[in-house]
């Protein structure tokens, strides 16, 4: 098992605003273990789409009063967990979701490249989800610091 | 997010410096679409020159902004030399279907 050094947990309204705001607060937490200046740009893309998939789409169908996201992430010597809740509507089918350019959002100019982005930029991606309860994307990203 | 639009010619400049994403690409695309409307102009030269970050949303937001210029007959541009952004542009296929130049006054040359 690796030594877990930190953890954070932190939730805001799934609002845009929110975007840049989550991605710093990942790089900022990241920077305790000393990554590779493209290593934590890579991170900061994968946050990004992760947040704003949520923000986009999981609260597109309702006006609910907790459309929240949670952002939990997990510090280890050379790595990064993250986890990305939201509590919306979910994805019907995740398969079909992370396939390139697909897209449930073409009027709003959605490129449909969000879960590409994220498995291209971290080391692992999951996404569990269920319909009406909302969804949840893990990464795993290995930085090459104390190699 | 630093955001700037000018003119020359049948040119409308689209100047974008910081991090670009969903969250501002909804506010530039509300700026750049009406001034698209007004002839002369027909032609899109998007300068990331000072742009730190990219994600996704820029994709959908360039993309819709080429179909535009497209649909009026016009060419779009792009100035980018961001080693990060260009990642996320040529891994989109977005990199190859615009102009690419190095400088205003290469993307403008005639206006």
């Amino acid at each position: 098992m690796m030594k877990e050094l930190n953890r954070m947990c932190m939730e805001f309204p799934a609002k845009s605003c929110n975007e840049g705001f989550a991605r710093s607060v990942v790089a900022a937490f990241a920077t305790q273990i000393d990554p590779r200046f493209d290593e934590l740009s890579d991170l900061r893309t994968a946050v990004s789409e992760g947040v704003t998939n949520a923000i986009v789409h999981a609260y597109s169908d309702q006006t609910g009063e907790r459309q929240l996201v949670r952002l939990e992430c997990v510090l280890y010597p050379d790595t990064i967990e993250i986890t990305i809740t939201d509590f919306g509507k979910g994805i019907e089918d995740v398969q079909q979701a992370r396939e390139p350019l697909y897209t449930t959002a073409p009027e709003m100019e959605r490129s449909g490249m969000g879960f590409t982005i994220m498995e291209t930029f971290t080391d692992d991606m999951f996404v569990e989800s269920k319909p009406g309860q909302g969804t949840k994307v893990f990464l795993r990203k290995v930085f090459s610091v104390h190699k | 997010m630093k955001f700037e639009l000018s003119k020359a010619g049948t040119y409308l400049i689209v100047r974008i410096g910081g991090e670009l994403d969903h969250h501002y690409c909804d506010i530039i695309r509300n700026r750049i679409d009406p001034e698209l409307m007004e002839p002369p102009i027909r032609n899109i030269v998007f300068d990331f020159t000072g742009l730190t970050f990219m994600d996704s949303s820029g994709i959908g937001m360039l993309m819709g902004r080429l179909r535009i210029v497209q649909a009026i007959g016009g060419n779009a541009c792009l100035i980018c030399d961001n080693k990060n952004v260009l990642r996320i542009l040529e891994m989109s296929g977005v990199a190859r279907l615009f102009n690419r130049c190095k400088d205003i006054s290469e993307a403008v040359r005639g206006a």
